[in-house]
Protein backbone atom coordinates (compact mmCIF):
# COMPACT_ATOMS: atom_id res chain seq x y z
CA UNK A 1 0.00 0.00 0.00
CA UNK A 2 1.21 3.02 -1.06
CA UNK A 3 1.52 5.90 1.60
CA UNK A 4 1.27 9.16 -0.50
CA UNK A 5 2.05 12.40 1.35
CA UNK A 6 0.45 15.74 0.57
CA UNK A 7 3.55 17.11 -1.52
CA UNK A 8 3.64 13.74 -3.53
CA UNK A 9 -0.13 14.20 -4.00
CA UNK A 10 -0.15 17.76 -5.03
CA UNK A 11 3.06 16.48 -7.47
CA UNK A 12 1.00 13.63 -9.04
CA UNK A 13 -1.91 16.22 -9.13
CA UNK A 14 0.08 18.47 -10.95
CA UNK A 15 2.68 15.92 -13.17
CA UNK A 16 -0.94 14.03 -14.79
CA UNK A 17 -2.47 18.10 -15.35
CA UNK A 18 0.78 18.52 -16.92
CA UNK A 19 0.77 15.25 -19.37
CA UNK A 20 -2.71 15.48 -20.01
CA UNK A 21 -2.26 19.15 -21.25
CA UNK A 22 0.26 18.60 -22.85
CA UNK A 23 -0.68 15.53 -24.93
CA UNK A 24 -4.01 17.57 -25.89
CA UNK A 25 -1.56 20.63 -27.20
CA UNK A 26 -0.88 18.01 -30.13
CA UNK A 27 -4.33 16.16 -29.89
CA UNK A 28 -6.81 19.07 -30.26
CA UNK A 29 -8.31 20.13 -33.51
CA UNK A 30 -8.76 23.75 -32.62
CA UNK A 31 -5.69 25.30 -32.43
CA UNK A 32 -6.97 27.75 -30.12
CA UNK A 33 -7.86 25.31 -27.78
CA UNK A 34 -4.05 23.68 -28.51
CA UNK A 35 -2.48 26.94 -27.23
CA UNK A 36 -4.95 27.06 -24.49
CA UNK A 37 -3.48 23.60 -23.30
CA UNK A 38 -0.38 24.74 -23.48
CA UNK A 39 -0.90 27.36 -21.18
CA UNK A 40 -2.29 24.76 -18.66
CA UNK A 41 0.45 22.80 -19.68
CA UNK A 42 3.31 26.16 -18.32
CA UNK A 43 1.37 26.61 -15.58
CA UNK A 44 1.19 22.91 -13.94
CA UNK A 45 5.23 22.71 -14.83
CA UNK A 46 5.35 25.58 -12.94
CA UNK A 47 3.30 24.00 -9.99
CA UNK A 48 5.88 21.35 -10.33
CA UNK A 49 8.52 23.78 -9.89
CA UNK A 50 7.13 25.53 -7.24
CA UNK A 51 7.39 22.24 -5.27
CA UNK A 52 11.14 22.20 -5.94
CA UNK A 53 11.53 25.29 -4.41
CA UNK A 54 11.91 27.19 -7.29
CA UNK A 55 9.97 29.95 -6.91
CA UNK A 56 12.13 31.81 -8.90
CA UNK A 57 11.69 30.21 -12.01
CA UNK A 58 7.88 29.37 -11.62
CA UNK A 59 7.25 32.66 -11.29
CA UNK A 60 8.85 33.38 -14.30
CA UNK A 61 7.79 30.97 -16.19
CA UNK A 62 3.67 32.07 -15.60
CA UNK A 63 4.86 35.79 -16.43
CA UNK A 64 6.91 34.95 -19.54
CA UNK A 65 5.76 32.30 -21.03
CA UNK A 66 1.97 32.30 -19.80
CA UNK A 67 1.62 36.62 -20.13
CA UNK A 68 3.66 37.24 -23.26
CA UNK A 69 4.57 34.58 -25.16
CA UNK A 70 1.43 32.67 -25.55
CA UNK A 71 -0.66 36.12 -25.49
CA UNK A 72 1.31 37.27 -28.84
CA UNK A 73 1.21 33.25 -29.82
CA UNK A 74 -2.34 33.63 -28.81
CA UNK A 75 -2.97 36.98 -31.07
CA UNK A 76 -1.56 35.11 -33.91
CA UNK A 77 -3.44 32.01 -33.86
CA UNK A 78 -6.63 33.47 -33.67
CA UNK A 79 -6.55 36.02 -36.67
CA UNK A 80 -5.35 32.86 -38.68
CA UNK A 81 -8.45 31.19 -40.00
CA UNK A 82 -7.14 27.72 -40.62
CA UNK A 83 -9.10 25.22 -42.30
CA UNK A 84 -8.04 21.76 -40.99
CA UNK A 85 -9.25 19.58 -43.40
CA UNK A 86 -6.90 20.21 -46.17
CA UNK A 87 -4.11 19.87 -43.58
CA UNK A 88 -5.24 16.01 -42.94
CA UNK A 89 -5.28 15.08 -46.25
CA UNK A 90 -1.71 13.50 -46.84
CA UNK A 91 -2.29 11.52 -43.42
CA UNK A 92 -1.62 8.35 -45.19
CA UNK A 93 1.15 9.06 -47.31
CA UNK A 94 3.20 10.67 -44.56
CA UNK A 95 2.18 8.32 -42.16
CA UNK A 96 5.49 6.21 -42.93
CA UNK A 97 7.95 8.95 -42.67
CA UNK A 98 6.17 10.40 -39.39
CA UNK A 99 6.26 7.19 -37.99
CA UNK A 100 10.26 6.65 -38.54
CA UNK A 101 11.12 9.85 -37.15
CA UNK A 102 8.62 9.33 -33.91
CA UNK A 103 10.40 6.19 -33.16
CA UNK A 104 14.22 7.82 -33.77
CA UNK A 105 12.97 10.57 -31.28
CA UNK A 106 11.93 8.04 -28.72
CA UNK A 107 14.97 6.18 -29.15
CA UNK A 108 17.24 9.49 -28.94
CA UNK A 109 14.87 10.48 -25.77
CA UNK A 110 14.75 7.10 -23.94
CA UNK A 111 18.90 6.95 -24.13
CA UNK A 112 19.17 10.21 -22.30
CA UNK A 113 16.02 10.39 -20.31
CA UNK A 114 16.00 6.33 -19.14
CA UNK A 115 15.78 5.20 -15.56
CA UNK A 116 19.47 4.61 -15.61
CA UNK A 117 20.33 7.91 -15.58
CA UNK A 118 18.18 9.01 -13.24
CA UNK A 119 17.25 7.87 -9.45
CA UNK A 120 17.65 8.94 -5.93
CA UNK A 121 20.94 7.22 -6.21
CA UNK A 122 22.57 9.22 -9.62
CA UNK A 123 21.11 12.22 -8.20
CA UNK A 124 20.62 13.16 -4.89
CA UNK A 125 17.09 13.92 -3.80
CA UNK A 126 17.45 17.88 -3.24
CA UNK A 127 17.62 19.75 0.04
CA UNK A 128 14.93 21.52 1.83
CA UNK A 129 15.91 24.66 2.28
CA UNK A 130 14.53 26.58 5.48
CA UNK A 131 11.76 29.30 5.22
CA UNK A 132 14.15 31.91 4.92
CA UNK A 133 15.95 30.30 2.39
CA UNK A 134 14.82 32.80 -0.91
CA UNK A 135 15.67 31.06 -3.81
CA UNK A 136 15.71 34.58 -6.03
CA UNK A 137 18.34 35.68 -4.31
CA UNK A 138 20.63 32.25 -4.87
CA UNK A 139 19.69 32.85 -8.50
CA UNK A 140 21.12 36.63 -8.19
CA UNK A 141 23.99 35.49 -6.91
CA UNK A 142 25.11 32.55 -8.96
CA UNK A 143 24.07 34.57 -12.21
CA UNK A 144 26.01 37.62 -11.19
CA UNK A 145 29.17 35.91 -9.89
CA UNK A 146 29.79 32.94 -11.99
CA UNK A 147 27.86 33.03 -14.59
CA UNK A 148 27.78 37.36 -15.63
CA UNK A 149 29.81 36.40 -18.81
CA UNK A 150 27.25 33.98 -20.16
CA UNK A 151 24.58 35.78 -18.82
CA UNK A 152 25.78 39.15 -20.36
CA UNK A 153 26.58 37.77 -23.41
CA UNK A 154 22.94 36.18 -23.84
CA UNK A 155 21.62 39.67 -22.88
CA UNK A 156 23.41 41.49 -25.96
CA UNK A 157 22.65 38.46 -28.27
CA UNK A 158 19.31 39.11 -27.40
CA UNK A 159 19.46 43.09 -27.54
CA UNK A 160 20.95 42.37 -31.16
CA UNK A 161 18.08 40.32 -32.23
CA UNK A 162 15.37 42.57 -31.29
CA UNK A 163 17.35 45.45 -33.08
CA UNK A 164 17.57 43.14 -36.08
CA UNK A 165 13.83 42.34 -36.28
CA UNK A 166 12.99 45.72 -35.88
CA UNK A 167 15.69 47.30 -38.44
CA UNK A 168 14.52 44.37 -40.65
CA UNK A 169 10.94 44.62 -41.08
CA UNK A 170 11.12 48.40 -40.49
CA UNK A 171 10.18 50.41 -43.56
CA UNK A 172 8.93 53.39 -43.84
CA UNK A 173 6.40 53.47 -47.38
CA UNK A 174 6.19 57.15 -49.18
CA UNK A 175 2.73 58.71 -48.72
CA UNK A 176 1.72 57.60 -45.76
CA UNK A 177 0.51 60.52 -42.92
CA UNK A 178 1.73 60.07 -39.59
CA UNK A 179 1.80 62.70 -36.96
CA UNK A 180 4.50 64.13 -35.34
CA UNK A 181 4.16 64.80 -31.95
CA UNK A 182 6.70 67.34 -31.00
CA UNK A 183 5.11 69.34 -34.00
CA UNK A 184 2.03 69.58 -32.67
CA UNK A 185 2.73 70.16 -29.02
CA UNK A 186 5.38 73.36 -30.61
CA UNK A 187 2.41 74.66 -32.75
CA UNK A 188 1.11 78.74 -31.28
CA UNK A 189 -2.43 79.87 -31.64
CA UNK A 190 -0.97 82.43 -34.19
CA UNK A 191 -0.12 79.31 -36.56
CA UNK A 192 -3.80 78.07 -36.55
CA UNK A 193 -6.10 80.91 -35.94
CA UNK A 194 -6.20 84.02 -38.07
CA UNK A 195 -8.84 86.45 -35.88
CA UNK A 196 -10.83 88.83 -38.87
CA UNK A 197 -12.92 91.81 -37.87
CA UNK A 198 -15.57 92.03 -40.40
CA UNK A 199 -18.81 94.36 -40.42
CA UNK A 200 -22.14 92.30 -40.58
CA UNK A 201 -23.32 92.23 -43.52
CA UNK A 202 -26.72 92.86 -44.87
CA UNK A 203 -28.92 89.45 -45.83
CA UNK B 1 -11.24 46.37 19.62
CA UNK B 2 -8.86 44.36 16.84
CA UNK B 3 -6.85 42.90 18.91
CA UNK B 4 -9.64 40.95 20.81
CA UNK B 5 -11.36 39.75 17.60
CA UNK B 6 -7.55 38.47 16.55
CA UNK B 7 -7.82 36.81 19.94
CA UNK B 8 -11.33 35.42 19.90
CA UNK B 9 -9.88 34.34 16.31
CA UNK B 10 -6.79 33.04 17.32
CA UNK B 11 -9.00 30.76 19.72
CA UNK B 12 -11.25 29.29 17.61
CA UNK B 13 -8.03 28.21 15.03
CA UNK B 14 -6.89 26.38 18.05
CA UNK B 15 -9.94 24.46 18.65
CA UNK B 16 -9.93 22.52 15.96
CA UNK B 17 -8.09 19.21 15.18
CA UNK B 18 -4.45 19.91 14.53
CA UNK B 19 -4.29 18.81 10.65
CA UNK B 20 -6.56 21.50 9.96
CA UNK B 21 -5.60 24.41 11.68
CA UNK B 22 -3.14 25.99 9.21
CA UNK B 23 -5.72 24.94 6.18
CA UNK B 24 -8.41 26.70 8.51
CA UNK B 25 -6.17 29.78 9.94
CA UNK B 26 -5.57 30.57 5.69
CA UNK B 27 -9.19 30.41 4.60
CA UNK B 28 -10.38 32.38 7.54
CA UNK B 29 -7.74 35.11 6.56
CA UNK B 30 -9.08 34.95 2.89
CA UNK B 31 -12.24 35.21 3.69
CA UNK B 32 -11.36 38.38 6.05
CA UNK B 33 -9.73 39.88 2.59
CA UNK B 34 -12.36 38.92 0.11
CA UNK B 35 -15.32 40.41 1.99
CA UNK B 36 -14.12 43.70 2.73
CA UNK B 37 -12.55 43.13 -0.80
CA UNK B 38 -15.78 42.55 -2.53
CA UNK B 39 -17.88 44.81 -0.71
CA UNK B 40 -15.68 47.91 -1.42
CA UNK B 41 -16.04 47.15 -5.35
CA UNK B 42 -19.55 46.92 -5.03
CA UNK B 43 -19.29 50.33 -3.30
CA UNK B 44 -16.92 51.80 -5.96
CA UNK B 45 -19.07 51.24 -8.79
CA UNK B 46 -21.99 53.56 -6.09
CA UNK B 47 -19.11 55.96 -5.85
CA UNK B 48 -18.18 56.16 -9.22
CA UNK B 49 -21.35 56.66 -10.30
CA UNK B 50 -22.42 59.52 -7.62
CA UNK B 51 -18.64 61.49 -8.00
CA UNK B 52 -19.03 61.48 -11.29
CA UNK B 53 -22.58 62.54 -11.25
CA UNK B 54 -21.55 65.88 -9.40
CA UNK B 55 -18.75 66.58 -11.47
CA UNK B 56 -21.32 66.72 -14.20
CA UNK B 57 -23.64 68.82 -12.06
CA UNK B 58 -26.07 65.97 -11.48
CA UNK B 59 -27.05 63.82 -8.56
CA UNK B 60 -26.83 60.59 -9.34
CA UNK B 61 -28.41 57.31 -8.25
CA UNK B 62 -30.55 58.42 -5.11
CA UNK B 63 -33.74 56.61 -5.12
CA UNK B 64 -32.95 53.04 -3.57
CA UNK B 65 -32.52 53.64 0.38
CA UNK B 66 -31.28 56.92 2.26
CA UNK B 67 -29.03 58.66 -0.60
CA UNK B 68 -29.18 55.50 -2.69
CA UNK B 69 -27.16 53.34 -0.58
CA UNK B 70 -28.43 50.34 -1.16
CA UNK B 71 -28.28 51.31 -5.57
CA UNK B 72 -25.26 48.62 -5.72
CA UNK B 73 -27.21 45.41 -4.12
CA UNK B 74 -30.31 46.40 -6.23
CA UNK B 75 -27.62 46.34 -8.86
CA UNK B 76 -26.21 42.63 -7.93
CA UNK B 77 -30.09 41.53 -7.84
CA UNK B 78 -30.88 42.74 -11.12
CA UNK B 79 -28.01 41.16 -12.60
CA UNK B 80 -28.46 37.98 -10.96
CA UNK B 81 -32.47 37.74 -12.00
CA UNK B 82 -31.24 38.45 -16.12
CA UNK B 83 -31.00 35.37 -18.23
CA UNK B 84 -27.36 34.76 -19.43
CA UNK B 85 -27.34 34.85 -22.97
CA UNK B 86 -25.08 32.26 -24.95
CA UNK B 87 -24.60 33.34 -28.45
CA UNK B 88 -24.87 30.33 -30.58
CA UNK B 89 -21.85 29.14 -32.90
CA UNK B 90 -19.92 30.07 -29.36
CA UNK B 91 -17.73 28.33 -27.25
CA UNK B 92 -19.72 27.72 -24.20
CA UNK B 93 -17.04 26.51 -21.70
CA UNK B 94 -14.89 29.07 -22.41
CA UNK B 95 -17.54 31.51 -22.97
CA UNK B 96 -18.67 30.81 -19.32
CA UNK B 97 -15.21 30.88 -17.97
CA UNK B 98 -13.66 34.06 -19.74
CA UNK B 99 -15.00 35.86 -17.02
CA UNK B 100 -13.78 34.05 -13.97
CA UNK B 101 -9.86 34.09 -15.82
CA UNK B 102 -10.35 37.78 -15.40
CA UNK B 103 -11.67 38.13 -11.91
CA UNK B 104 -9.97 35.43 -10.26
CA UNK B 105 -6.26 36.80 -10.80
CA UNK B 106 -7.84 40.81 -10.14
CA UNK B 107 -8.44 38.42 -6.22
CA UNK B 108 -5.23 36.34 -6.30
CA UNK B 109 -2.91 38.98 -6.30
CA UNK B 110 -4.40 40.16 -2.73
CA UNK B 111 -2.19 37.51 -1.07
CA UNK B 112 1.13 39.08 -1.16
CA UNK B 113 -0.30 42.40 -0.52
CA UNK B 114 0.39 43.70 3.25
CA UNK B 115 -1.68 45.94 4.98
CA UNK B 116 -0.22 46.64 8.07
CA UNK B 117 2.79 45.52 9.79
CA UNK B 118 2.93 41.24 9.47
CA UNK B 119 -0.60 41.72 8.23
CA UNK B 120 -0.06 40.21 5.19
CA UNK B 121 -1.61 36.37 3.54
CA UNK B 122 1.69 35.30 2.44
CA UNK B 123 4.80 37.10 3.04
CA UNK B 124 6.59 35.12 -0.10
CA UNK B 125 9.85 35.86 -0.88
CA UNK B 126 9.33 36.60 -4.48
CA UNK B 127 5.85 38.82 -3.90
CA UNK B 128 6.53 41.70 -6.61
CA UNK B 129 7.42 38.60 -9.06
CA UNK B 130 3.93 36.83 -8.14
CA UNK B 131 2.17 40.24 -8.21
CA UNK B 132 3.64 40.87 -12.36
CA UNK B 133 3.12 37.13 -13.01
CA UNK B 134 -0.69 37.18 -11.32
CA UNK B 135 -1.81 40.03 -13.08
CA UNK B 136 -0.54 39.11 -16.25
CA UNK B 137 -3.02 35.92 -16.62
CA UNK B 138 -5.88 38.72 -16.86
CA UNK B 139 -5.45 39.51 -20.07
CA UNK B 140 -6.16 36.17 -21.07
CA UNK B 141 -10.18 36.57 -19.83
CA UNK B 142 -10.62 39.36 -22.11
CA UNK B 143 -8.96 37.61 -25.54
CA UNK B 144 -10.69 34.00 -24.73
CA UNK B 145 -14.19 36.35 -24.43
CA UNK B 146 -13.72 38.26 -27.49
CA UNK B 147 -12.53 34.86 -29.51
CA UNK B 148 -15.53 32.73 -27.45
CA UNK B 149 -18.08 34.74 -28.56
CA UNK B 150 -17.83 34.42 -31.93
CA UNK B 151 -18.46 38.13 -32.97
CA UNK B 152 -16.77 40.49 -34.91
CA UNK B 153 -16.96 43.30 -32.75
CA UNK B 154 -16.25 41.36 -29.27
CA UNK B 155 -13.44 39.87 -31.14
CA UNK B 156 -12.10 43.64 -32.44
CA UNK B 157 -12.30 44.88 -28.66
CA UNK B 158 -10.56 42.06 -27.18
CA UNK B 159 -7.71 42.40 -29.80
CA UNK B 160 -7.76 46.40 -28.88
CA UNK B 161 -7.74 45.74 -24.92
CA UNK B 162 -5.14 42.93 -24.99
CA UNK B 163 -2.46 44.88 -27.48
CA UNK B 164 -2.77 47.49 -24.94
CA UNK B 165 -2.60 45.48 -21.52
CA UNK B 166 0.18 43.60 -23.30
CA UNK B 167 2.23 46.77 -23.98
CA UNK B 168 1.99 48.47 -20.72
CA UNK B 169 2.70 45.59 -18.83
CA UNK B 170 6.42 46.48 -20.39
CA UNK B 171 6.27 49.66 -18.73
CA UNK B 172 4.62 48.52 -15.64
CA UNK B 173 7.19 45.93 -15.44
CA UNK B 174 10.16 48.55 -15.77
CA UNK B 175 8.70 50.72 -12.85
CA UNK B 176 8.67 47.83 -10.60
CA UNK B 177 12.08 47.13 -11.24
CA UNK B 178 12.78 50.27 -9.93
CA UNK B 179 10.98 49.99 -6.66
CA UNK B 180 12.84 46.93 -6.15
CA UNK B 181 16.31 48.55 -6.81
CA UNK B 182 15.34 50.83 -4.05
CA UNK B 183 13.76 48.45 -2.13
CA UNK B 184 16.66 45.68 -2.15
CA UNK B 185 14.50 43.15 -2.03
CA UNK B 186 10.59 41.87 -3.85
CA UNK B 187 9.61 40.79 -0.86
CA UNK B 188 6.08 43.24 -0.88
CA UNK B 189 6.41 43.60 3.11
CA UNK B 190 10.35 44.66 2.86
CA UNK B 191 9.36 47.02 0.19
CA UNK B 192 7.37 49.04 2.42
CA UNK B 193 9.13 48.84 5.67
CA UNK B 194 11.81 50.35 3.49
CA UNK B 195 9.77 53.33 3.03
CA UNK B 196 9.78 53.68 7.20
CA UNK B 197 10.41 57.21 8.48
CA UNK B 198 8.84 60.25 7.17
CA UNK B 199 7.14 61.59 3.40
CA UNK B 200 10.47 61.81 2.55
CA UNK B 201 11.36 58.42 2.88
CA UNK B 202 8.47 57.11 0.76
CA UNK B 203 9.62 55.97 -2.90
CA UNK B 204 7.07 58.58 -4.58
CA UNK B 205 10.34 61.04 -4.54
CA UNK B 206 13.51 58.93 -5.29
CA UNK B 207 11.28 57.42 -8.48
CA UNK B 208 8.38 60.11 -9.06
CA UNK B 209 8.71 59.35 -12.94
CA UNK B 210 8.39 55.29 -12.03
CA UNK B 211 5.90 56.07 -9.93
CA UNK B 212 3.80 58.39 -12.74
CA UNK B 213 4.49 55.78 -15.02
CA UNK B 214 3.05 52.72 -12.95
CA UNK B 215 -0.14 54.29 -12.02
CA UNK B 216 -0.88 56.17 -15.78
CA UNK B 217 -0.03 52.10 -16.91
CA UNK B 218 -2.27 51.06 -14.24
CA UNK B 219 -5.05 52.87 -15.55
CA UNK B 220 -4.36 51.41 -19.02
CA UNK B 221 -3.89 48.08 -18.12
CA UNK B 222 -7.42 48.30 -16.42
CA UNK B 223 -8.58 49.85 -19.64
CA UNK B 224 -10.49 52.62 -17.83
CA UNK B 225 -10.65 55.90 -19.09
CA UNK B 226 -8.86 57.34 -21.42
CA UNK B 227 -7.53 54.49 -22.17
CA UNK B 228 -10.73 52.99 -22.77
CA UNK B 229 -10.79 52.42 -26.74
CA UNK B 230 -11.44 48.78 -25.99
CA UNK B 231 -14.78 49.81 -25.43
CA UNK B 232 -15.24 52.81 -26.91
CA UNK B 233 -18.76 52.76 -27.72
CA UNK B 234 -19.10 54.96 -30.75
CA UNK B 235 -16.58 52.31 -32.48
CA UNK B 236 -17.67 48.94 -31.11
CA UNK B 237 -20.41 48.76 -29.21
CA UNK B 238 -18.76 47.90 -25.88
CA UNK B 239 -15.42 45.60 -26.81
CA UNK B 240 -15.09 42.34 -25.96
CA UNK B 241 -17.90 41.78 -23.33
CA UNK B 242 -20.33 43.26 -25.97
CA UNK B 243 -22.04 39.43 -25.97
CA UNK B 244 -22.21 39.06 -22.27
CA UNK B 245 -25.66 39.43 -20.03
CA UNK B 246 -26.60 39.20 -16.73
CA UNK B 247 -24.19 37.79 -14.24
CA UNK B 248 -21.85 36.88 -16.69
CA UNK B 249 -21.29 40.93 -17.75
CA UNK B 250 -21.15 41.58 -14.10
CA UNK B 251 -18.28 39.20 -12.88
CA UNK B 252 -16.52 41.08 -15.82
CA UNK B 253 -17.54 44.82 -14.55
CA UNK B 254 -16.57 43.66 -11.19
CA UNK B 255 -13.29 42.45 -12.20
CA UNK B 256 -12.22 45.71 -13.83
CA UNK B 257 -13.34 47.37 -10.38
CA UNK B 258 -11.20 44.90 -8.64
CA UNK B 259 -8.59 45.94 -10.73
CA UNK B 260 -8.60 49.42 -10.17
CA UNK B 261 -8.60 48.87 -6.15
CA UNK B 262 -5.26 46.47 -7.01
CA UNK B 263 -3.72 48.99 -9.19
CA UNK B 264 -4.43 51.58 -6.58
CA UNK B 265 -2.96 49.43 -3.56
CA UNK B 266 -0.09 48.69 -5.39
CA UNK B 267 0.69 51.68 -5.88
CA UNK B 268 0.19 52.80 -2.40
CA UNK B 269 2.22 49.99 -1.13
CA UNK B 270 5.24 50.35 -3.92
CA UNK B 271 5.47 54.36 -3.92
CA UNK B 272 3.83 56.15 -1.05
CA UNK B 273 4.65 54.08 2.10
CA UNK B 274 1.66 51.78 2.30
CA UNK B 275 0.39 52.13 5.82
CA UNK B 276 2.79 54.63 6.94
CA UNK B 277 1.71 57.95 7.97
CA UNK B 278 2.07 60.92 6.43
CA UNK B 279 2.46 62.72 9.89
CA UNK B 280 4.88 60.12 11.53
CA UNK B 281 8.62 60.62 11.52
CA UNK B 282 8.02 64.46 11.87
CA UNK B 283 9.78 64.60 15.72
CA UNK B 284 7.69 66.88 18.04
CA UNK B 285 4.56 67.21 15.62
CA UNK B 286 3.89 63.65 15.65
CA UNK B 287 4.86 63.11 19.05
CA UNK B 288 2.24 65.94 20.74
CA UNK B 289 -0.68 64.21 17.71
CA UNK B 290 -0.18 60.89 18.28
CA UNK B 291 -0.66 61.58 22.37
CA UNK B 292 -3.92 63.21 21.37
CA UNK B 293 -6.30 60.51 23.54
CA UNK B 294 -8.87 58.59 22.12
CA UNK B 295 -8.04 59.91 18.31
CA UNK B 296 -4.28 60.10 18.48
CA UNK B 297 -4.28 55.99 16.52
CA UNK B 298 -5.79 58.13 13.83
CA UNK B 299 -2.82 60.00 13.03
CA UNK B 300 -0.27 56.93 13.79
CA UNK B 301 0.65 54.84 10.68
CA UNK B 302 -2.04 51.91 10.48
CA UNK B 303 -4.55 50.00 7.93
CA UNK B 304 -6.39 53.38 7.80
CA UNK B 305 -3.69 55.27 5.73
CA UNK B 306 -3.22 52.68 3.30
CA UNK B 307 -7.20 52.58 3.11
CA UNK B 308 -6.81 56.45 2.77
CA UNK B 309 -3.83 56.74 0.34
CA UNK B 310 -6.08 53.44 -1.36
CA UNK B 311 -9.04 55.69 -1.41
CA UNK B 312 -7.45 59.25 -2.95
CA UNK B 313 -6.30 56.66 -6.18
CA UNK B 314 -9.12 55.52 -6.67
CA UNK B 315 -10.78 58.95 -6.74
CA UNK B 316 -8.08 59.43 -9.39
CA UNK B 317 -9.59 57.22 -11.61
CA UNK B 318 -12.96 58.25 -11.30
CA UNK B 319 -11.85 62.08 -11.65
CA UNK B 320 -10.20 60.94 -14.90
CA UNK B 321 -12.71 59.00 -16.35
CA UNK B 322 -15.03 62.55 -15.63
CA UNK B 323 -12.39 64.58 -17.45
CA UNK B 324 -10.24 63.35 -19.87
CA UNK B 325 -11.14 62.75 -23.59
CA UNK B 326 -10.41 59.28 -24.78
CA UNK B 327 -6.68 59.06 -26.61
CA UNK B 328 -7.27 57.21 -29.62
CA UNK B 329 -5.50 54.24 -30.37
CA UNK B 330 -1.97 55.00 -32.40
CA UNK B 331 -1.44 57.71 -29.50
CA UNK B 332 -2.32 54.56 -26.97
CA UNK B 333 0.50 52.67 -28.41
CA UNK B 334 3.01 55.47 -29.02
CA UNK B 335 2.76 57.01 -25.46
CA UNK B 336 3.36 53.42 -23.93
CA UNK B 337 6.46 52.22 -25.90
CA UNK B 338 8.12 55.00 -27.19
CA UNK B 339 7.31 57.09 -24.12
CA UNK B 340 6.89 55.23 -20.53
CA UNK B 341 9.48 52.47 -22.06
CA UNK B 342 12.51 55.26 -22.28
CA UNK B 343 11.84 57.27 -19.48
CA UNK B 344 11.66 53.97 -17.65
CA UNK B 345 14.85 52.48 -18.54
CA UNK B 346 16.67 56.07 -18.15
CA UNK B 347 15.54 56.47 -15.08
CA UNK B 348 16.46 52.81 -13.94
CA UNK B 349 19.76 54.01 -14.49
CA UNK B 350 19.41 56.77 -12.58
CA UNK B 351 17.98 54.76 -9.57
CA UNK B 352 21.32 52.68 -10.09
CA UNK B 353 23.38 55.38 -9.33
CA UNK B 354 21.35 56.92 -6.64
CA UNK B 355 21.57 53.14 -4.78
CA UNK B 356 25.47 52.59 -5.91
CA UNK B 357 25.73 56.49 -4.22
CA UNK B 358 23.68 55.74 -1.37
CA UNK B 359 22.04 59.17 -1.85
CA UNK B 360 20.14 59.85 2.09
CA UNK B 361 17.19 59.79 2.84
CA UNK B 362 16.74 56.87 0.86
CA UNK B 363 19.27 54.60 0.46
CA UNK B 364 22.12 55.47 2.86
CA UNK B 365 21.03 52.24 5.06
CA UNK B 366 24.33 50.74 4.89
CA UNK B 367 23.82 47.87 2.41
CA UNK B 368 20.49 47.66 2.25
CA UNK B 369 20.95 44.84 -0.66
Amino acid sequence: MFELTGQQIVFYAFSFMLIASALMVITVRNPVRAALFLVLAFFSAAAIWLLLEAEFLAITLVLVYVGAVMVLFLFVVMMLDINTAPLQEGFTRYLPLGLAVAVIIVFELSLVLGPENFGLDKIAAPIAHAADYSNTKAIGLILYTDYVYPFEIASVILLVAIIAAIALTFRRRKGTKSQKPEEQVAVRREDRVRIVKMKAEKR
Amino acid sequence: MFEMIVTIWQDAIALLPGGIQPFAEIITKIIAIMIPLILSVAYLTFAERKIIGYMQVRIGPNRVGPRGLFQPFADVFKLVFKEIIIPSNSNKFLFIGAPLITFAPAMAAWAVIPFDEGMILSNIDAGLLYVLAVTSIGVYGVIIAGWASNSKYAFLGALRSSAQIVSYEIAMGFALVGVLIAAGSLNMHDIVIAQQGSVANWFFLPLFPLFMVYFISGVAETNRAPFDVAEGESEIVAGFHVEYSGMAFAVFFLAEYANMILIAGLTVVMFLGGWYSPLAGLGVVSETLFAIPYIGWMFDSGFHWLVFKMAFFLLLFLWFRATFPRYRYDQIMRLGWKVFIPITIVWLLVVGVAVLAEIPPWFDKGGAA
